[in-house]
């Protein structure tokens, strides 16, 4: 009985091997670094020397004013993607013809083939003074400023990740028991209180998902912030990109990183928790 | 697997000379290395006498082909690597930074992949400190003269006498204007910060580089451009805190903005400066007359280059006058090099964006080696754009 457990265990050890391996190569092994590089200190020419200090994390209130610029980024990015990407994704999912669903999937998705970088700098000539600017300048409106606004800025974070936000919404729709919308129907319900009480809470895994997805890829967001907004606003990922660019303070840089880290973490378990609250019992897995 | 009718016939012209200079640029396969070695070592000879070949040394080492260089925007005739590429078969890619900063980190964190660079003149002490750069093979770098070069700009590549790093040209760090947006004639840095937060207000650039940046805020007060005193620093930060919330940006890539007509004013080097004014004839470059920066930008190989013979290559090949000049009339910056500047044309070289006045160039002051690693400057940086 003994050998024949101890076998099961090994087979079941052995096919998680590459997946555990996995994850140790390249999740454990790169936060290890990170968390030994943030009790360190600056070498004088810059980088990293050894040392096991707290004084990194305690001048964490230097970097304040980048936090605090995230924590708006993020949850006010990821809301105007949702008000842009809900009716795409019901639309999708609800209205449009069979045949032209795949089609339109895929028009959403195909732009995700090019680089971030690449759309964003499209973004740039658009909005820039050659750009929309030199068209308005034909019908008067003179010296018109587009780039380098915060609307700039959030114009770019809805473009980047509307398909982020569609896809997980648009699954949620799509797996939607039509009769229940009939049933609400039969019972009187008006198209609103429908869409309410049956389309918009049976979806709201789906918006959850969609949301945190896209909140904690703005928490690192740099690119877009830079390019549209001309470096003026400072977020984490720019105080990151800076400290191990510019000031070349990488302890100071993998104390910010960890916080990051940690602040991700807590955006997920409180958007599980209210996730599987709205949803009534049905558990969400974002990760 | 079937023959081609080729195999077999005598070699035809075209495939003779393009084997020929296969094996100038040194590189030989192994296939071919058999059936070729007598045509090559005849060739190397025959090469080497008759001065085709640049530099020995090419003969000897296969310079693979691709390479990459790290410089700053804007910065070469494109046309250079190209031809460079024609030449010897190496592809250079190139890799754009907007400060020195940003190269140091790179090359700290080590594997950068480039296989040469563009530091600053102040730089040069710090990353031969570090061990980061390697003493230049000058038996490789024939078409660099010394003799030619004017010391006042290039004693910052050599230390104790070993050369590090060969001068690329030499330039100023002023301001661009756009004299149809901005009418009122400017000269000082003082103006430059005043109208960034009235009639210039959100049209307005400065570098995302702390030497430049809190340097030329520095002269706003007419202190150093080098300073590292915490009061005088101080009022610096607190004249770039109050400009932040008018800029347009912070950014080392002024061009685009300035060529759009987003930015109607922004710090400028020389070249971008040449290239702007020939370009857009209304954009006037301007040295504030309480001094400023005065630079020489350098070309140095890094310890860990990936392809060292192939960076001499082209080190070699841009130290050639004739390659330089192109690259001077492209770039716009003026040359350090006499056999260079023997080759401009007259209007290059009356140009006072690129040879200002004497009583211009009298107070700049080339960057001080302390600046590039003082964690006060940095932080200052890191503050200004944070706010």
């Amino acid at each position: 009985m003994r050998g024949s457990l101890f076998r099961k265990n090994f087979l079941t050890a052995l096919l998680l091997a590459p997946a555990t391996l996995w994850l140790v190569v390249f999740l454990v092994l790169p936060f290890v670094a990170i968390a030994i590089f943030s009790v360190g200190e600056r070498a004088p020419e810059g980088g990293y020397q050894a040392a096991l200090t707290l004084a990194q994390y305690a001048n964490l209130p230097a970097r304040a004013t980048a936090f605090w610029n995230t924590m708006v980024l993020a949850p006010v990015g990821a809301l105007a993607c949702l008000i842009v990407a809900y009716p795409v994704a019901y639309y999708l999912a609800l209205r449009a013809p069979q045949r032209w669903r795949l089609i339109l999937l895929a028009l959403i998705v195909i732009p995700f083939w090019t680089s971030l970088l690449m759309r964003t700098y499209a973004w740039m000539y658009i909005l820039g003074g050659r750009g929309i600017p030199a068209l308005l300048a034909y019908v008067g409106i003179e010296d018109l400023r587009l780039i380098n606004t915060p609307g700039a800025v959030l114009l770019g974070i809805v473009y980047g990740y509307l398909p982020l936000m569609i896809l997980p919404i648009y699954v949620s729709l799509e797996r939607l028991d039509r009769r229940l919308l009939e049933a609400s129907a039969d019972l009187g319900a008006t198209p609103l209180s429908t869409f309410l009480g049956v389309t918009l809470r049976l979806s709201l895994p789906g918006v959850m998902t969609g949301f945190s997805l896209v909140m904690i890829l703005l928490l690192g967001e740099y690119l877009i912030p830079t390019l549209l907004g001309g470096g003026k606003v400072f977020f984490i990922g720019n105080a990151l990109v800076d400290l191990f660019l510019q000031s070349r303070n990488w302890p100071f840089g993998s104390a910010i990183a960890i916080t990051l880290v940690a602040v991700s973490v807590v955006v997920l378990i409180v958007a599980n928790r209210i996730s599987t609250r709205l949803s009534g019992a049905r558990r969400v897995d974002l990760i | 697997m079937s023959k081609s009718y080729r195999d077999g016939l005598p070699i035809s012209p075209e495939k003779f000379v393009d084997q020929l200079m296969r094996l100038k640029r040194g590189s030989i396969s192994r296939r071919d290395f058999l059936g070729l070695t007598g045509l090559g070592v005849a060739t190397a000879v025959m090469a080497r006498e008759l001065g085709i070949m640049p530099t020995p040394a090419f003969a000897a080492e296969s310079l693979g082909d691709r390479m990459s260089i790290a410089t700053w925007p804007n910065y070469h005739d494109p046309a250079t690597f190209e031809n460079f590429k024609a030449e010897t078969g190496v592809a250079v890619e190139v890799n754009v930074f907007g400060s020195n900063e940003e190269m140091l980190a790179k090359l700290q964190a080590g594997g950068s992949g480039w296989s040469l660079f563009v530091p600053t003149n102040y730089t040069i002490s710090t990353y031969k400190k570090l061990g980061i750069i390697e003493p230049l093979d000058m038996a490789k770098l024939g078409n660099f003269d010394g003799t030619k070069e004017d010391a006042r700009f290039t004693a910052e590549g050599t230390i104790d006498g070993t050369i590090y790093a060969v001068p690329k040209n030499w330039g100023t760090t002023g301001f661009a204007v756009n004299t149809k947006k901005l009418t009122k004639p400017m000269s000082s840095w003082k103006e430059f910060w005043d109208t960034a937060m009235t009639e210039a207000d959100g049209r307005t650039m400065v570098h995302d580089y702390q030497l430049t940046t809190i340097g030329n805020a520095l002269k706003y007060y007419g202190y150093s451009f080098n300073s590292l005193k915490q009061d005088e620093l101080a009022k610096a930060e607190e004249l770039l805190l109050k400009v932040k919330p008018h800029l347009f940006a912070v950014s080392s890539d002024y061009q685009p903005g300035m060529r759009a007509g987003d930015a109607w004013m922004t710090m400028c080097w020389t070249n971008d400066g040449a290239q702007l004014h020939r370009d857009i004839p209304e954009i006037a470059y301007v040295l504030g007359k309480e001094g400023g920066e005065i630079w020489t930008d350098f070309y140095a190989i890094p310890k860990d280059a990936p392809n060292k013979p192939a960076g001499y290559a082209l080190l070699n090949y841009l130290m050639n006058p004739k390659v330089a000049v192109k690259e001077h009339l492209a770039n716009g910056a003026p040359s350090t090099d006499a056999r260079v500047n023997a080759l401009l044309p007259k209007e290059v070289l009356d140009n006072p964006i690129l040879y200002p006045a004497a009583d211009l160039l009298k107070p700049l002051e080339f960057g001080a080696a302390a600046t590039l690693t003082d964690p006060g400057r940095a932080e200052l940086m890191a503050r200004f754009k944070a706010a």
